[in-house]
């Protein structure tokens, strides 16, 4: 009998039970990995190293796979320029026109805004400094809005930093690694983002879902916004900066207020990504802790009771009453006529030079 | 006939192959650019996978080479890891349990079952994510992301015509 290789090789099972048994352990796993993901916070340990070895490889093999698909957009992009140049051009045209007013009217607000400003005394926050990036993958599901960018750590990118495009707010980075970051869109279903309604100055809360326009959520007061009002970042939090360019308002279908976006007007290829943590780098730090206080004078207790007291006349005899002080309001005794009268009092020290403040009793 | 071609289920020709193929595609739709002002469709390409290998055959490795493709494209995506993993191998599970149901009907009644297990993926993901964000997704943008993963049907079926008599225990 020749030698069997494979002992297990007569073995078999029954392939559709065995099957069961494997999607239902691989059931159970998926399961476990959903529930232990923690992707809505923002803690650099949240963000595991299967994801960021991930970003890595997809930053890099992304530009690669992707890109006949980019040089088919620029193809359609082209003959859509060449199509559309000349309605184009009366629509610029005309906006030039609306525009050229702005422009105007901006370079007189600006220097008027310059004169209060100067006349309040008013401090300007610092610009804030930012790093460019080019977006390589975008997901655009219902359950995840994210974008990968092509810049990482290696360049400052942290946590939590908010990111623009040249049209308006984008999202805040969420996950950061050598080379890559993951952008949360503002679209996400786990995106809240603190804005305002410029007209009204009204606070609302900007909450994703997956679909293109995310709803305006917790708004108070009456009529606090209407359609095509400014909706822009309010920087309370401290996660944004105030005063970034967000979308307009308009009704939506289900009647909620929802935001078109500024950034959703054109594809996002390129970004800036603001390093703005919160307010407190807007303030010089080192000259806060390294102020010098004024210096502090001490009083000498010692010094003080013999400068209160008269300086005594060499011929009396001690009498109760040359004990007392000068000033009993000024510096309070407890009993001064319980005090012996025989007690010798003690000699009169060389007079000290007080250090107390010029306005203190001599 | 070589002996290759005698056994066609190679694991690497229906299994590994095509979920490269899935992983790929995904990877070309996530490129961040507009056509006439459009953005491209994002479909959930391993659904073809998870369709055709549950019609195919029962296996042992299908669910596992789903399960891992489920991560990856959970991570590639920025969504929660395992989202997509648990909502394909729901959509697989359904489909292994009706498979016999399936099998030999017509191409218009495959598409219907292709895109009811889509519809169930995308239930599966639209619930999870409730659980987990604390707030529904909208449902037009679900709906959307229905639409591109059903049309990809055409794939998913030449997938199944090529290796569906390959093993002639479960024809």
């Amino acid at each position: 009998m020749a030698f069997r290789q494979d002992p297990f090789g007569e073995l078999k099972v029954p392939l559709t039970w065995t099957a069961a048994v494997a999607l239902i352990v691989c059931i159970v796993i998926a399961a476990a990995v959903l529930l232990s993901d923690r992707r809505e916070t923002l803690e650099d340990k949240a963000y595991p190293k299967a994801r960021q070895v991930v970003d890595v490889a997809a930053s890099k093999a992304n530009g690669v796979v992707a890109a006949p698909t980019r040089w088919a957009g620029d193809f359609f992009g082209a003959i859509g320029s060449y199509f559309f140049a000349a309605s184009e051009n009366r629509h610029l045209k005309k906006e030039l026109l609306v525009e050229q007013g702005w422009h105007d009217r901006a370079i007189a607000l600006q220097d008027e805004n310059e004169r209060l400003r100067a006349v309040l005394g008013v401090k300007t926050d610092p610009p804030i400094p930012m790093v460019t990036a080019h977006v390589v993958s975008d997901s655009r599901g219902p359950y995840a809005n994210a974008r990968l960018a092509d810049v990482g750590s290696e360049k400052g990118v942290q946590i939590g930093f908010p990111v623009i495009s040249e049209r308006g707010l984008v999202g805040r980075v969420v996950g950061v690694t050598n080379g890559a970051s993951r952008i949360l869109l503002l679209t996400d279903v786990i995106s809240r983002t603190p804005v305002m309604i410029d007209r009204t100055n009204a606070r609302a809360i900007l909450t994703g879902d997956g679909g293109p326009n995310p709803k305006l959520d917790y708004l108070r007061g009456r009529d606090p916004v209407k359609q095509g009002d400014r909706v822009l970042t309010s920087g309370d939090g401290g996660v944004i900066p105030r005063g970034l360019p967000v979308g307009r308002a308009v009704k939506g279908l289900d009647g909620a207020w929802r935001v078109v976006l500024d950034s959703d007007s054109q594809a996002i290829d390129w970004v800036r990504i603001l390093k703005f943590t919160d307010y407190s780098q807007l303030v010089n730090q080192q000259a806060l802790s390294t102020s010098t206080l004024p210096p502090v004078i001490t009083e000498d207790p010692q010094a003080r009771i013999v400068a209160d007291q008269p300086a005594p006349k060499p011929a009396d005899k001690p009498t109760p009453d040359a004990d007392r002080p000068a000033k009993p309001a000024d510096k309070p005794t407890p009993k001064p006529a319980d005090k012996p009268a025989d007690k010798p009092k003690p000699p009169a020290k060389p007079p000290v030079k007080p250090t107390t403040p010029a306005g203190a009793p001599q | 006939m070589s002996f290759d071609t005698a056994r066609p289920l190679n694991p690497w020709r229906w299994l590994g192959l095509p979920a490269l193929l899935c992983v790929l595609a995904a990877m070309l739709f996530a490129t961040p650019i507009r056509i006439f002002g459009q953005q491209l469709p994002e479909p959930v390409f391993p659904m073809i996978c998870a369709f055709a290998w549950a019609v195919i055959r029962p296996s042992i490795l299908a669910p596992i080479v789903l399960l891992l493709m489920g991560v990856l494209l959970d991570i590639f995506w920025g969504a929660p890891a395992g989202l997509w993993a648990l909502s394909l191998l729901v959509a697989y599970a359904g489909a292994l349990t009706v498979r016999n149901m399936m099998t030999g009907q017509s191409r218009p009644m495959m598409w219907a079952w292709y895109a009811g297990f889509s519809a169930l993926a995308m239930l599966a993901g639209y619930f999870f994510t409730v659980m987990d964000a604390r707030t529904p997704p909208s449902l037009i943008a679900v709906f959307w992301q229905f639409l591109a993963t059903s049309l990809l049907y055409p794939f998913a079926h030449r997938l199944i015509d090529r290796f569906e008599d390959a093993d002639v225990r479960f024809r």
